[in-house]
């Protein structure tokens, strides 16, 4: 288990996806810790995924943008396919007047579209516990 | 010194006071940007800022970005500045309107600064052009060694 460094939340992993989180403060010095200690985490665990929730986060402004697009790019060409999820809907129109689309940034409405996306599906039977099961389509 | 805006209106309170003050002023807080933290104290000054206003949630967050986007202008191009909040009202309708002065080099050309793309520091460079879009009115003051003061103003439900 890695020291989750503030401004963001633990980095976990579920199978070959991590999963994480930005929290509402990120600054400069967060960022750049975040993204080594991401990126290190893709090449340990052997990540073919990476679900980064930012459904806390209330403002994206051109830095987090940047940070994301960026994020999403190391974790690309690490092998590592990043799916940004559960921005709310008054960042999103804020983006777009802003002049970001995110580009090459893939979405999901919530965390758990972005799992199933990932391959990760709810467990049918109700005695599952509901955490989720791994179906690997690949 | 080089001026640009886009506005219907008169400028409520210049710094220097002698516009034409059409809008009154209900509150003012002004707040140091030093720091990073800094940075984050601004946001959550204006953030209660438009509470108070009575601003929804989408207006909110346009004004929480353009001041996030124009506070961090003057804290990385500047060398740090002071964000000015005021609290206005005309005819029944709450105003906010953020005035971020730094003592920087100041921008030499302010249509380049303000195309989308343009970039001198580690943004993306939609700082400046994003936050005039964000809000009702702006004006950009600049000039080479003049510094940099925007003033810009998003009015509730408009």
């Amino acid at each position: 288990m890695t020291t989750p460094v503030s401004g963001s939340v633990p980095i976990l992993r579920l199978g070959d996806v991590l999963v994480t989180g930005l929290l509402n403060e990120l600054d400069d010095k967060t960022a750049v810790a975040f993204t080594e200690e991401l990126t290190s985490r893709i090449t340990a665990d052997g990540a073919r995924g990476v679900l980064i929730d930012i459904s806390r986060l209330e403002i994206v402004d051109s830095f987090v943008a940047r940070t994301l697009m960026e994020l999403t790019t190391m974790a690309r060409l690490l092998g590592a396919r990043v799916i940004v999820a559960g921005m709310r809907p008054p960042v999103a129109i804020t983006l777009v007047e802003l002049g970001l689309q995110l580009t090459g940034v893939e979405t999901a409405l919530n965390a758990e579209q972005g799992m199933a996306a990932m391959g990760w599906r709810q467990s049918p039977q109700p005695s599952g516990g509901g955490l989720g099961e791994f179906h690997p389509e690949h | 010194m080089s001026s640009t805006r886009n506005t219907d209106h008169a400028v409520a309170l210049a710094p220097s006071g002698r516009a034409a003050d059409r809008h009154a002023l209900m509150d003012r807080t002004v707040h140091h940007v030093r720091t990073e933290e800094d940075l984050l104290t601004v946001r959550h000054a204006v953030r209660a800022a438009t509470l108070r206003a009575g601003f929804s949630i989408v207006d909110q967050t346009r004004v929480v970005t353009a001041a996030s986007e124009l506070a961090r202008n003057a804290y990385i191009h500047g060398g740090g500045g002071t964000v000015t909040i005021d609290q206005l009202t005309t005819g029944g309708n709450a105003g906010l309107r953020l005035t971020v002065q730094d003592d920087g080099p100041g921008i030499l050309d302010t249509d380049a600064a303000l195309a989308d793309g343009f970039t001198t520091g580690v943004g993306l460079g939609h700082g400046l052009g994003g936050a005039r879009r964000l809000m009702n009115d702006f004006e950009l003051h600049t000039g080479p060694g003049q510094g940099t003061t925007v003033i810009a103003t998003r009015w509730a439900g408009r």
